[in-house]
């Protein structure tokens, strides 16, 4: 039985698995998008304590993923359930590419028109929703499609605590010392990355200003 | 000496430090008239834009007062009162993401005005500086050339008429060409508008022909307020300095 027959004969199981696999990353996507941006834009506004949460993001980013998901195992309320673990595991993962491109994004943006916007009596909140977010909005979509590839990759580690996704299919293949099972879980994997990738790609290119 | 209801600026004892003590502006007197186009004249370094970024507070002097129609700045909203002194600055900053209607029509929409009255006003500034508002209104600043940009900003900076115009080496980066043209244009923008207008500047050849006043600074101090003629007469070694670079700068073009 060759890898196409294996996935043929499975597939009601890879067809559920990446749906798990996809709340996974959406779910993470949404929780870090929603916790990034405001940090993002609070870096750009408080500079001092902006630096602590760079620092802080970046050192969670060099935190070797398979041990980030046993530290948190042991922690009291995130260890009860897989799901609650691996989701905050990937959030993690996913703030320091949206936390760093808003702060670019936003410090991108010409200063003479940050300037003129000033003059001509916009208050912080219009120059920030007015001018400065959709002119960072390009550079903000690249941080976010670096994180959502990211996540796509890391969410197969969930499968490690109990949490599912296609990582089952990975870690099960490798116990089995079978590609078959190993490729089940990683050509979906690679496939949903690749596609996010595109597309995030698409979005991004409508905000180029020249 | 001038009567205080006609000064539409007064700087008095202004003195304006960066934090790290370095004196950018010290212990400045001077009214601005209304009505009048008074230029600030300098060099790189001389103070002029800090001067003028003070009067719309987006700077705040270190001692002293600077007074906006009566009014000491740091006792205004600072939002209300930028929306009512229009600014033009050499960067343009014009919005990359707005359309040129959205880019002029910016104060008053954020002022309230109905849509209509937006539009109409556009069309008004658009025909102001010369541009076929049909043509123009749906471009974006991309699709504008520099000189065409300029005047956007400047129908930007007048959109919802404020009494006062601060414009900061407005032509500064313009081709000489396209450059004097926006100048005679302006020239003659500025005597039907009557707006009080600070202008900063270190084109002396721009600054005799546009100001009503010029005020000459050097080193972060005010040298002296002079009339155009004056300015000409009047025997000080920096305004002989600018005679003698402009000279040669005339001569050098002359020989071309």
């Amino acid at each position: 039985m060759n890898t196409l027959q294996f996935f043929w004969k499975n597939q009601a199981q890879v067809y559920a698995l990446t749906l798990e696999h996809l709340w996974l990353v959406g779910v993470s996507m949404l929780l870090a998008l929603s916790i990034g941006l405001p940090l993002g834009i609070l870096v750009t506004r408080r500079p001092a304590f902006g630096k602590a949460i760079l620092g802080a993001s970046t050192i969670v980013q060099t935190i070797p993923s398979l041990a980030l998901f046993g530290f948190l195992l042991s922690s009291p309320w995130l260890g009860e359930r897989a799901d609650r673990l691996a989701v905050t595991a990937l959030t993690l993962y996913a703030l320091l590419p949206i936390i760093q491109n808003t702060y670019a994004g936003i410090t991108g943006v010409d200063p003479g028109v940050r300037e003129a916007a000033r003059g001509m009596g916009m208050t912080d909140f219009q120059l920030l929703f007015q001018v400065e977010l959709p002119l960072a909005m390009g550079v903000i979509l690249a941080g976010v499609r670096v994180a959502t590839v990211i996540t796509v990759g890391v969410a197969t580690i969930a499968a490690a605590v109990g949490a599912g996704g296609l990582g089952e299919f990975i870690f099960r293949g490798l116990a089995m010392v079978d590609n078959r099972v190993i490729l089940a879980g990683a050509i979906p994997a690679a496939l949903m990355a690749l596609l996010a990738d595109f597309l995030l790609g698409r979005l991004e290119r409508r905000f180029r200003y020249a | 000496m001038v009567k205080e209801a006609d000064a539409a600026i007064e700087f008095r004892g202004v003195s304006y430090r960066l934090e790290t003590g370095r004196p950018l502006l010290s212990d400045l007197n001077l009214q601005v008239r209304r009505g009048e186009t008074l230029v600030l004249l300098g060099r790189s370094g001389s103070g002029k834009t800090t001067t003028l970024k003070l009067i719309n507070r987006l700077l705040e002097p270190t001692q002293g007062q600077v007074f906006v129609e009566g009014r000491a700045t740091t006792d205004s909203d600072p939002i209300r009162l930028r929306r009512r002194i229009g600014y033009v600055i050499q960067e343009v900053g014009l919005f990359p993401n707005f359309t040129v209607e959205r880019n002029i029509g910016l104060v008053p929409s954020l002022e309230g005005w109905s849509a209509e009255r937006a539009r109409a006003r556009v069309r008004e500034m658009l025909d102001l500086v010369g541009l076929d508002s049909d043509e123009f209104a749906t471009r974006y600043p991309s699709e504008l050339s520099g000189g065409q940009r300029q005047r956007v900003g400047v129908a930007r900076a007048l959109a919802a008429d404020p009494p006062l115009l601060l414009m900061d080496e407005p032509f500064g980066a313009l081709d000489p060409l396209t450059r004097a043209e926006i100048q005679e244009e302006f020239q003659r923008l500025k005597e039907r508008l009557q707006k009080t207008i600070v202008f900063v500047t270190h084109d002396l050849r721009e600054a005799l022909m546009l100001a009503t006043r010029v005020a000459l600074l050097e080193g972060g101090s005010l040298v002296g307020v002079y009339t155009p003629e004056e300015f000409r007469l009047v025997s000080n070694p920096v305004v002989e300095a600018y005679f003698r670079a402009f000279e040669t700068a005339q001569a050098h073009q002359g020989g071309t």
